[in-house]
C-alpha cells in the first residue's frame, strides 16, 4: 500500500513536470472591453493566433466597458498585476501617452522583438492619433470607427417622407423630424455618445476647434473651446429637439442603440460600428447617411475616429514581450483586418484592409458600409480635425455629459451649460499638466 | 451597580485586546493614514511621480461646486432613505405584532428582501423602471406620466431612494418588530384597561419603549445611507444625471478609480472621515440623553 502511494505520487510529480516542459508555450495576457457580437469576433481572432504557432498562446479577459478596463488596467499596473496588452479607448491615450514607463512604445516593441512591422500602412488618420508628433508610433490601432447617422427607413415611409431624402444637413434633420412628430411618431431622433458625436466630431467637421493647442496635439497647456456659437447653436437646436419631443434622452452611451434596433427612434447618430448589431437585430430597412453638418458654414471637413487601440505594458519578460509583438502584428494582418472590418463596421485600420475590402465588392454589397472610411478622409486633415488629445478626458466627458443634461432636461440653456464644461473641464487639465510635468 | 475587573500584571490583558487591537489597526489605522498621507499629494494615475501640494487637494475640493453640492445630495438621500425604510419598517411591524396566525411567514416574507445585494437589488429596480423595457415606466407611460431618469434628476433620485430603502425596510422591520414583542404585554392590557386608545398606547408606551432600538437603528441607517448604498447607485444611475445622485462616497469611488485623482479622492476620504466622526459624537452625546434604556 505505501508502495503505491509513492508510485502515485511520483507519476504526480512526473507529469506535473512533463506538463510544464510541454507548456513551455509563452503565456500573455489581453484586457479588453468587448463583449456580445465583438466579444465573440474578438475571441475568434485570439483563437486563430493561438492555432495559428505553437510558440505562445493569448489569454483574453473581459475587463468591463472601455472605462473599466482602463481602470482596471491602471490599479493592476499600481499593483504590478497588470496585462501584456491593455485595450485603452481613444479618450485615454493622452493619459497613456503622458506616463511614460508605463508602457513600451509600438516601434521599439516590434524592434526589440525583430518583427517586420510597418507603420506606414495605417490609415493615417487613424495611426495619427497614436503618434507622437515626431512620428513615432506608440499604440497598435484595434478598432477606429466614426460617426454616421443611422436611418429607419420604415419609420421615415410611416411618418410619410421619402426614406432616399436628403438629410446632409441638420436643417433638413429638423424638416423630417417635424414631420415625423406631426404623424406621431414617438422617438423621431436619438443619439448615442454625446460628446463624441455633437461636440469632438461636430468640431473637427465644422473644422472648428475642440480645444486650442491642436486639439491638445500641440501641448498640455491646451484649453477647451467648444463654447463657440457654432457649438452653442447645434446643442441648443438639440435641446429644443428634447423639449418638443422629437428627441429622446436614452443615456450617456449606447443606450439608444437599443431603442434604434427595435424600431423605435426613426433617426440615430452613432458610431459606424453600431453595424454589427444593427445588421443583426433590425426587423426593418435600415440605410446609412453621411454625419449631417450646418450648410451655413463651409463644406464639411473630415470626421475624427473614435474606439480604441492596444498598448504594451512594461514592465514584462523579453521572451512576453516577443509575444505580444508576434500577435499584434498578427492583428495587423491584411485578412484578419478586412474580416475585422466587414463584420463589425469598424473602419479598415491598414489602406490594404480597405482595398481588399473594396476589390472584394463588399461595399457593393452593402451600400453605407463605405460612409464612414469617405467621411473621415474626404478631406486633407487639419489641426482642428486631426483628433483629440487631452488629460483626465474621461472626466472631462462625464462633465460634459452631465451639463448636456441639463440641457436637455431644460435647466439650462447652451450657452450657460457650454461655458460651465469649459470652465469645469479646463481646471481638471490645468491639474492633468501639473500631474504630468 | 458597576462591575469591574481588575488583571494583575499587564501581559494578560494586553493579549486579550490584542486581536481587536490588531484588526483596527489593519482595516482602520493604516488606511486612515494612507488617505491623509495621500490627500496632500498630486499622483499621477499609474503612481510613477508624485508631488507634495500640502492642502492644494482641499482647496479645489472646496471650490468645486458640485463637491458642495454632493453634501447636499446627501443629506436629502440619507434622511430619505434612514425616515422612510424605518417608518415603514414599524408600520410592518406593528401590523406583524399582531399576526396571531401564520406570522412566521409574513415574517419571514418581509425579511426575504434584505438577503438581496445591494448591486442586485439597484439592477431589479432598474429593470423595472428602464426607458425601453421597464415594466413600470411603460406603465407609467400609460398613465400619461413621462419616465426618463437617465435625464430627470428627481427621478433618479426617487429611484435610488426606493431601491435603497426597499432591502433596508426587512432590516429595520426585523429589529422592531423584535422590539415590540420585548414591550411586557402586561403594561399595554393595564394601559387599555384604564381606556387608552390604541393610538395613545403606541404613542405614549409603545414609542417610548423601543427608543433604544430606534436609536440604535438611526445610527445603523445613516451609516447604510452614507456607505453601503454604493451598490444601488453605481448600479442605477452611476450618480448622473448631472450628479444629482453623487452622494459622497460615490465621489470618492467616480473620482477617484473612475477619474484616477487619487489625490482628490484621498482628500475627500478625509473629509468623510471627520464628517463621520462628527455624526457620532452628536448622535451619541446629544440624542442618546433623550433615550430610555
Amino acid at each position: 500500500m505505501k508502495h503505491l502511494k509513492a508510485i502515485i505520487a511520483s507519476i504526480a510529480l512526473f507529469a506535473m513536470f512533463a506538463g510544464t516542459s510541454l507548456q513551455a508555450k509563452v503565456e500573455i495576457q489581453w484586457w479588453h472591453a468587448f463583449g456580445g457580437r465583438l466579444g465573440e469576433l474578438l475571441d475568434e481572432q485570439v483563437n486563430k493566433f493561438n492555432a495559428s504557432q505553437n510558440k505562445y498562446t493569448v489569454v483574453h479577459t473581459r475587463k468591463g466597458n472601455y472605462s473599466e478596463t482602463l481602470n482596471a488596467g491602471i490599479a493592476a499596473f499600481r499593483a504590478g498585476q497588470h496585462p501584456n496588452i491593455l485595450m485603452v479607448f481613444e479618450v485615454g491615450t493622452a493619459s497613456l501617452m503622458a506616463a511614460k514607463g508605463a508602457y513600451v512604445p509600438m516601434y521599439q516593441l516590434m524592434k526589440d522583438a525583430g518583427q517586420k512591422f510597418n507603420p506606414n500602412g495605417f490609415v493615417s488618420a487613424v495611426s495619427g492619433y497614436y503618434t507622437t508628433t515626431d512620428g513615432k508610433m506608440l499604440s497598435m490601432p484595434y478598432n477606429s470607427s466614426t460617426p454616421v447617422l443611422w436611418v429607419n427607413k420604415d419609420l421615415m415611409k410611416k411618418a410619410g417622407l421619402d426614406p432616399e431624402m436628403d438629410l446632409s444637413t441638420w436643417k433638413r434633420v429638423g424638416n423630417a423630424l417635424d414631420a415625423a412628430k406631426a404623424k406621431g411618431i414617438d422617438m423621431p431622433f436619438c443619439t448615442c455618445w454625446h460628446s463624441w458625436v455633437h461636440l469632438e466630431n461636430f468640431s473637427a467637421y465644422h473644422n472648428i476647434p475642440f480645444a486650442t493647442k491642436a486639439n491638445g496635439f500641440a501641448g498640455l497647456d491646451t484649453e477647451l473651446a467648444f463654447n463657440s456659437p457654432v457649438h452653442i447653436k447645434h446643442i441648443q437646436t438639440l435641446g429644443k429637439w428634447a423639449q418638443e419631443g422629437k428627441f429622446k434622452y436614452m443615456g450617456r452611451r449606447n443606450e439608444a442603440g437599443k431603442n434604434f434596433r427595435a424600431g423605435e427612434c426613426m433617426l440615430m447618430t452613432e458610431s459606424s460600428a453600431g453595424y454589427a448589431g444593427i445588421k443583426k437585430e433590425a426587423k426593418f430597412e435600415f440605410g446609412i447617411r453621411h454625419l449631417p453638418y450646418y450648410g451655413a458654414t463651409e463644406a464639411p471637413q473630415n470626421t475624427i475616429i473614435g474606439g480604441s487601440s492596444l498598448w504594451a505594458l512594461s514592465g514584462k519578460s523579453k521572451e512576453e514581450n516577443k509575444a505580444t509583438a508576434a500577435f499584434l502584428a498578427f492583428l495587423s494582418r491584411t485578412d484578419i483586418q478586412a474580416k475585422w472590418h466587414q463584420d463589425t463596421g469598424y473602419l479598415g485600420v491598414t489602406t490594404a484592409a480597405a482595398k481588399k475590402t473594396k476589390s472584394s465588392g463588399f461595399y457593393k454589397a452593402n451600400p453605407g458600409t463605405d460612409l464612414a472610411g469617405i467621411q473621415m478622409m474626404r478631406n486633407k486633415v487639419t489641426q482642428n480635425s486631426k483628433g483629440l488629445r487631452l488629460g483626465s478626458f474621461d472626466q472631462i466627458r462625464g462633465i460634459i455629459d452631465e451639463e448636456m443634461e441639463g440641457v436637455y432636461s431644460g435647466k439650462k440653456t447652451a450657452q450657460v451649460a457650454l461655458d460651465s464644461a469649459v470652465k469645469r473641464g479646463n481646471v481638471l487639465l490645468r491639474r492633468f499638466e501639473r500631474a504630468n510635468k | 451597580m458597576e462591575k469591574r475587573v481588575f488583571f494583575k500584571g499587564w501581559w494578560l490583558p494586553a493579549l486579550l485586546v490584542a486581536p481587536q487591537l490588531l484588526i483596527s489597526f489593519v482595516f482602520f489605522f493604516y488606511p486612515s493614514g494612507q488617505a491623509i498621507w495621500n490627500s496632500l499629494f498630486l499622483p499621477d494615475p499609474f503612481g510613477l511621480k508624485t508631488e507634495f501640494v500640502g492642502l492644494d487637494n482641499f482647496r479645489f475640493l472646496l471650490s468645486d461646486p458640485y463637491y458642495l453640492a454632493s453634501f447636499k445630495t446627501t443629506v436629502i438621500f440619507s434622511t430619505a432613505v434612514s425616515v422612510s425604510s424605518m417608518a415603514l419598517g414599524l408600520y410592518l411591524a406593528a401590523l406583524a405584532d399582531r399576526l396571531i396566525k401564520g406570522a412566521g411567514v409574513y415574517q419571514t416574507l418581509l425579511i426575504w428582501p434584505y438577503a438581496i445585494a445591494p448591486a442586485i437589488a439597484g439592477v431589479l429596480w432598474l429593470f423595472m423602471f428602464n426607458g425601453n423595457i421597464g415594466l413600470a415606466s411603460y406603465y407609467l407611460k400609460a398613465l400619461g406620466y413621462e419616465w426618463n431618469h437617465t435625464l430627470k434628476g428627481d427621478q433618479a433620485m426617487f429611484l435610488v431612494i426606493l431601491a435603497s430603502s426597499w432591502g433596508r425596510i426587512s432590516y429595520n422591520f426585523l429589529f422592531f418588530l423584535a422590539g415590540l414583542q420585548a414591550i411586557p404585554k402586561s403594561i399595554i392590557e393595564a394601559a387599555a384597561i384604564d381606556g387608552a386608545s390604541f393610538w395613545k398606547r403606541f404613542g405614549t408606551i409603545v414609542i417610548p419603549l423601543l427608543s433604544p432600538i430606534t436609536f440604535f437603528l438611526l445610527v445603523v441607517n445613516i451609516v447604510y445611507a452614507f456607505f453601503d448604498t454604493f451598490g444601488v447607485i453605481h448600479t442605477i444611475t452611476s450618480g448622473g444625471p448631472e450628479q444629482s445622485t453623487t452622494i459622497l462616497v460615490y465621489k470618492v469611488f467616480s473620482d477617484g478609480f473612475v477619474s484616477q485623482d487619487l489625490g482628490s479622492s484621498a482628500a475627500q476620504s478625509v473629509i468623510l472621515l471627520v464628517l463621520v466622526g462628527i455624526l457620532t459624537v452628536i448622535q451619541f452625546k446629544y440624542i442618546e440623553r433623550k433615550v430610555h434604556y
